[in-house]
This record gives structure tokens, sequence and C-alpha cells, in this order.
């Protein structure tokens, strides 16, 4: 939950009126507010906390990050499915 | 160098154990203050790579740990009402409060849900306009933009069944508590790299001109964790005391402006009781009163609260950086990530419960065998007071 999670836009959207984008964390898929990395675009890399996008990354550095919290079992977080 | 082996770049971290070696001339005492930076320590005995002059303490960096007793109880009483959902990250499920736990609570019939995101409880209250959706607001400020950004659109869709239980604590005000105790030994930080994301480096440069110590923002990995103890045992050897920014490549020296501006309009800073630490001034957040129909503390009146910790456990002290884990008599006996007496051997951030998932419950005796260090601990036991004034 303290840690943020590597992932890649794949598509961006507005919902509610707030910029949204779905997400792939290597495999698992979120929806996730872009609302603060207005600049991501389809294929950028971000690092997310609990559903929030606070910046962009560049893609080496999101997969050796994102490898490094599989290591350290981190990403359980991600399977909590919608409600 | 035993578990050099394991990084993944060997080589780079041989290079800089060596450095750091090489750069010590004396005893340093150096604080971790995040919980993800402990677990790495732990996984990658770090610690134990690092030269016997230098002890790494662990600091109170774990917002479930922290969430303070009474406000565990008040979340149980608000999660047992039948009109209530009650929303949280998985981790403070298993909180013990006074009377058990949030699982407990969900056994007796209690709607409590976990949920990856405070997002995911705003669409939960647009989805169950006839219940009242309540979320756990805990963190420090790396929760904080989500957080606030729940509120905030819960309020731009009118969803006035929506609130948030705040529970928010901050870094900055803490490491000056700790930096203000009687008989405090800690002469340096690693920063928090990911929450300086949020909020930059700007609020340590005071801290570390006024208390005259090094903060270096680290990043989690191992390879960052051991550069963040080269930089900082540079500055101790050198006499500087400056705050300095290794980890660039996740740390903008501004942070985040536009989440910075959401905290702002959403949240204002308060007294925040710690779990285990006592009360330290203007360390948390709380929702500012325009947001007042949001605060489920304001909703859900709950006064009865009357607390009990186990009488066991020495989380406190753990949190505090006074004692290791398996100084505690009951860590890995009576107190197991299965049986967890305290908030610290729940989460995956909480240092006991790294302790014990690499195995140092297994090993011979108290924490201190492996060099001479345990001497100066053991007469130098910091008395953090209950509240720790400014």
């Amino acid at each position: 939950m303290c840690l943020g999670i590597p992932g890649k836009v794949l598509e961006t959207y507005r919902e509610n009126d707030v910029l949204m984008g779905k997400v792939d964390f290597s495999g698992i898929r979120k929806g996730v507010c872009l609302e603060h990395v207005p600049q991501a675009r389809p294929g950028d890399y971000v690092l997310v906390h609990v559903g929030f996008a606070l910046s962009v990354l560049d893609e080496e550095e999101a997969g050796r990050v994102f490898a490094f919290l599989k290591e350290m079992n981190q990403l359980e977080e991600l399977k909590v499915p919608p409600p | 160098m035993k578990y050099v082996d394991e990084y993944r770049d060997g080589t780079a971290a041989e290079q800089l154990a060596g450095a750091i070696a090489r750069s010590v001339t004396r005893p340093w005492t150096i604080m971790e203050v995040c919980g993800g930076q402990t677990h790495t320590i732990v996984k990658y005995g770090i610690d134990r790579v690092l030269p016997p002059q230098i002890e790494l303490v662990h600091g109170p960096g774990c917002p479930v740990c922290v969430t303070s007793l009474e406000m565990i109880d008040r979340a149980h009483a608000i999660a047992s009402r039948p009109d209530v959902v009650f929303c949280s990250f998985g981790d403070m499920l298993r909180v013990p409060g006074s009377r058990g736990d949030l699982l407990q609570v969900k056994s007796q019939g209690g709607d409590v849900r976990v949920v990856y995101s405070p997002l995911d409880a705003v669409n939960l209250a647009a989805a169950h306009p006839n219940r009242k959706v309540v979320f756990f607001a805990i963190g420090f400020e790396t929760t904080a933009p989500p957080n606030a950004m729940a509120v905030w659109m819960a309020r731009k869709r009118r969803l006035t069944n929506f609130s948030v239980l705040v529970s928010h604590v901050l870094v900055p005000p803490m490491i000056t508590a700790i930096l203000q105790a009687p008989g405090n030994r800690v002469q340096a930080f690693l920063g928090p790299g990911h929450v300086c994301t949020v909020m930059g480096c700007g609020e340590y440069e005071p801290i570390a001109c006024r208390y005259r110590v090094p903060i270096v923002i680290t990043g989690f990995e191992p390879l960052d964790l051991l550069e963040g103890v080269l930089r900082t045992v540079q500055q101790l050897e050198a006499g500087k005391a400056e705050v300095e920014n290794p980890y660039a490549r996740a740390v903008r020296p501004e942070g985040n402006p536009a989440s910075r501006r959401l905290i702002e309009d959403v949240f204002e800073v308060c007294d925040r009781k710690w779990r285990g630490v006592g009360l330290i001034p203007k360390s948390g957040f709380k929702l500012r009163y325009e947001y007042r129909d949001h605060d489920a503390e304001r909703i859900f009146e709950v006064d009865d609260i009357e607390t009990h910790e186990s009488s066991l456990c020495i989380s406190g002290q753990v949190l505090k950086g006074l004692k290791k884990p398996h100084d505690c008599p009951a860590f890995g006996k009576q107190c197991t990530p299965q049986t967890p007496l305290g908030a610290t051997m729940v989460s995956a951030e909480g240092a006991c419960a790294a302790y014990f998932a690499y195995g140092r419950h297994l090993e011979t005796n108290k924490s201190e065998t492996r060099n001479p260090k345990s001497e100066r601990n053991s007469k130098s036991e910091l008395p953090m007071t209950e509240t720790v004034r400014f």
C-alpha cells in the first residue's frame, strides 16, 4: 500500500470528469486515476499508489521496480478485485 | 558478504559495501524511515554486510503499525453498524484492536470489505446509495493524494453516503520528534523515497539544518539502500548535514505539485496520536471543514472507547528504535503473523513481520550478538516520552 507499483497505460478515458486510464500490471488490469499525470499516454509507464498514478517512469525503471516488488511479495494488493 | 550474491547486481553491491567500509572511521547510528526499506534491509541482510560501526535503526514508517489503538477501536465500532459498508486496505483487517480485529467484526456479520483503492470505495457508494460506505483512510503522504481524490470525487458526485475515517500521518514531524526526544541517538536518516515523490524534498531542509543531521532520500531496492548508507556516512564523516537526493530517478525536488495542491485542498494538518509512540503535534492530516459531510469521525460519533494493549507486546519500543523485534519475549512464540499481538507483526512493512518472514526468530538469542553495538544499545535506551513535545 505504501510502495508504488509500476504499470503500463493501455488507454486513457474520462470518467465522471476525471482522467482515468486502463493500466496493465503484468497481466492484471485496473482502472487508475491519471489526473495528476496528465502527460501519460498509452504505452507509457506510471507509478501507481492504490489506484492513483503519481509519476511517469521509463520502461527500464518500471520493469526493474516491478520485478523487485514481485520478489518482495509486494504485489498482493493488485489481486483484490474491484467491488 | 553472505547475502551479496542475492542482489541482482552483486558487483555493484559489493563495490558500495566496500566504499562504505572504507569511509567509516567511527560508530554511526542511521535510521531508515520507511517500513518498505526495513523489509528490504532484513530480507537481503543489508544490515549484516555493513561494517560493525554502522547501526541501522528501524523507524516507525509503517502506517498500519502506527494507526492508534483508539482509531482502530473506532473503526471496529463503525464497521459493526448494520447500516455501514466498511472498506479498508487488506493489511488493516488483522490489526489487533482492544477487542479483536476487523476480520472478527466481519465474521460477526459486519459488512467489511477489502478494496484495492479508495476510488473503488467511492464507486461502491455510488452503486449502493442506501448504504453508508466508509473508507478507512490511513497512510503516510503516499496515500494522501488517492484518499484526497476519493473525498473530492465523492463531493463532486454528491455521494452523501460516502465518508472517510481519516488517520493520516506525516513523516517530517515524526523524524523531528525522534530528534527532539531526550537521549536520541539517531544521527542521520535514510529519507522515504516514495513519500518524497509526492511531497518533494523541501520540507526536510529545515530539519537537516536545525538538527545538524544528514537526510538522504533513498529508494527501496538493495542498491538504493546501500547508496543511501554510503552518502549518509560520507556526510557524517565530513561533518555535513544536508538533504541529498540520489533517488532522483523517482523524486523531483518539488514532488508532484498537483498532488500537493489536492492534499492542501482536502486536508489540514492536525495533532495525531501514533500507536506505541504517543501524541506528536502537527503530525497528521484531518479533513478540512468544507469536507465535513464526508468525515466519518463526525458522522458516527463513537465516544465510549476504552483501549487495551497486550501487556506482552513491545511494539512501541520497536517503533521508536529502542528494541529489535527479537528482543521481545513473545516474538515468534505467542506473537506470529497468524496470531499478532501488535500491529508491527501484521503489516509486511512492520519490523516484527519482516524479522519473522526472514527467519530471524530462529536465530540464536537477542539482536545484538553480532558486534559490539550491543553494549552501546543497552546503555542508551531512548526514553521517548508518551507525548513528544516540540
